[in-house]
């Protein structure tokens, strides 16, 4: 059965200096609040995995966490650049970055294969495209029914996958419903199972189609009401674009990057301090 | 309608080409525009797949991400991430795969990775994302994004993607494939636009055709869905979301 804990305990028991650590959520339930806690832990030298870094990977690579990034698609959707992942390929800050780059599909693959335990993961894909020349770790294997020449990449087996659920409950199982992007392959495929939680019930309903990750899958889980922001959680919180809009400003500079996570990540103590330092700025 | 924008001529003409009842993989950024058109004006059962998994979508306003509640809440269905690129995508259920980029070359090949060398660039883009596959998979490509000799090159500084478009629609008109080379050349003119500036803003020397095709300008009721709903978004986009409070 997980065990329930405070989510600093969560990351300080099960997130050493140097994991390979997936946060997944594709958009929807993105764990910020587990992201920020290991900014305020100061890890280092993690390895970090995600199909979209998104603001999290962003705010992770620009305060120094990563040593590697495994990704597919790295912007701030319908707005623009991650500007802290651009200057850490671009200009090594705050340190050099190392880049393990797949296409959505290729990624989406090298999942499937993690949550199965087998060693690789095989697609269409990667066809007339560069990725491969830069990327020793995409290749191919031919089929031995047909012939057919195929794309393989590596499965994904991080030591943690941290995921931001709905709701779980008393035995530790964590229901999810919305978009759910790779984040059951994300589960699966790790070492470690951490969750984040928006609420705690007694006892979930059969979850039919809904995505139920049952409890012998999950390690440790934390309460964190409004863990996802500004993602969102849905039914419960809307995306907040409006934000997402706002961080482009605030993270294309180093000095004012530096200093929004001093003041609102740094500066606080757990999740519902930064919530509370961030409607104390904006009332 | 002689009051419209190119952004707006460029948006309405992408629309066009999505017929009422096709299965359409919709890119990141402008083809959300064009698609979600599409849909409220001549194409109302077209059936809008976002990557992150939902399928026939019907957004009232636009969103931000590919990810936005909206698209899950509108949805037929909600998969799984890895089930649309395997098993609809790759498995030839998609009849358009809609994409934008950074660059694109003469054949229609897309950058969205990075502007410079690989290891050292001047401009690290988002990358791949869903591109490399789309463009393979879906039956026919379309592309949709602004010309400059910066984003129209003679040569890629990365392939990102390796598909065929059967249009590429821009701000000054479209341009289609050649027969027999598959090279794009100027197929069309929007109202008011010139092969000079057609010319000027492709970085390559464009093909262009003896006799030219005008595109119609777009109707009232085109232009009257495009702007409520770009209008409708802004609103949605500026607007506060409580944080949420423990209780």
């Amino acid at each position: 059965m997980p065990a329930f804990m405070p989510l600093s305990e969560l990351i300080a028991r099960h997130v050493p200096d140097g994991s390979s650590v997936a946060l997944e959520g594709f958009t929807h339930l993105i764990p910020f609040a587990a992201g920020h806690e290991l900014i305020r832990q100061r890890r280092r030298e993690l390895h970090l995995i995600r199909m979209t870094p998104d603001l999290v990977y962003d705010q992770l690579i620009g305060m120094g966490a990563a040593r590697r990034l495994t990704f597919s698609w790295g912007g701030n959707p319908g707005v623009g650049s991650l500007h802290r992942l651009r200057d850490a390929v671009e200009h090594s800050w705050p340190r050099p970055l190392e880049l393990d780059e797949h296409s959505h599909a290729g990624m989406a693959a090298a999942w499937r294969a993690g949550a199965a335990r087998l060693p690789f993961g095989m697609l269409r894909g990667y066809a007339g495209t560069d990725l491969p020349a830069h990327n020793p770790r995409i290749r191919s294997v031919r089929c031995p029914y047909t012939g057919e020449e195929l794309a393989t990449v590596p499965a994904l087996n991080p030591d943690v996958t941290i995921l931001h659920a709905q709701r779980a409950d008393r035995a530790g199982n964590v229901a999810i419903t919305g978009i759910i992007g790779a984040q059951r392959e994300a589960a699966l495929a790790a070492a470690t199972l951490l969750v984040t939680v928006e609420e705690l019930v007694e006892e979930l309903p059969p979850a039919m189609n809904g995505v139920l990750l049952p409890h012998f899958t999950v390690t440790a889980i934390a309460h964190c009401p409004g863990g996802a922001w500004p993602s969102y959680a849905q039914g419960l919180y809307a995306r907040d674009n409006d934000f997402y809009q706002r961080w482009d400003p605030i993270a294309r500079e180093r000095a004012s990057f530096t200093a929004w996570m001093e003041r609102h990540v740094l500066g606080t103590t757990d999740h519902q301090g930064f919530l509370a330092s961030l409607r104390a700025e904006h009332a | 309608m002689s009051d419209c924008s190119r952004d707006e001529l460029m948006t309405v003409a992408a629309a066009r080409l999505l017929w009422d009842g096709c299965v359409c993989f919709v890119g990141i950024g402008l083809p959300g525009t064009a698609c979600n058109l599409a849909r409220l004006t001549h194409a109302p059962r077209l059936v809008l797949i976002y990557e992150s998994g939902t399928i026939g979508a019907r957004p009232a306003v636009l969103p931000l991400s590919i990810g936005d509640g909206e698209l899950a809440a509108t949805a037929t269905c909600v998969v799984p991430l890895p089930d649309i690129f395997s098993d609809y995508l790759q498995a030839g259920r998609v009849d358009v795969g809609f994409l934008g980029a950074a660059q694109i070359d003469r054949h229609g090949h897309l950058n969205t990775t990075v502007i410079g060398p690989y290891d050292h660039p001047q401009v690290r883009l988002p990358g791949a994302g869903g591109a490399p596959e789309i463009a393979a998979h879906a039956r026919q490509l379309f592309v949709v994004m602004k010309a400059t000799p910066r984003s129209f090159v003679p040569a890629l500084d990365f392939h990102t993607s390796a598909g065929s478009p059967r249009a590429v629609i821009t701000d000054f008109g479209i341009l289609r494939p050649q027969p027999g080379s598959g090279e794009l050349a100027l197929a069309a003119l929007f109202p008011g636009a010139t092969v000079a500036e057609a010319r000027a803003a492709v970085g390559w020397p464009l093909l262009v055709p003896d006799t030219m095709e005008t595109v119609p300008l777009p109707s009232s009721h085109e232009l009257r869905t495009l702007r409520e709903l770009q209008a409708r978004t802004a609103e949605a986009h500026r607007r506060p979301v409580a944080l949420p409070v423990q209780e």
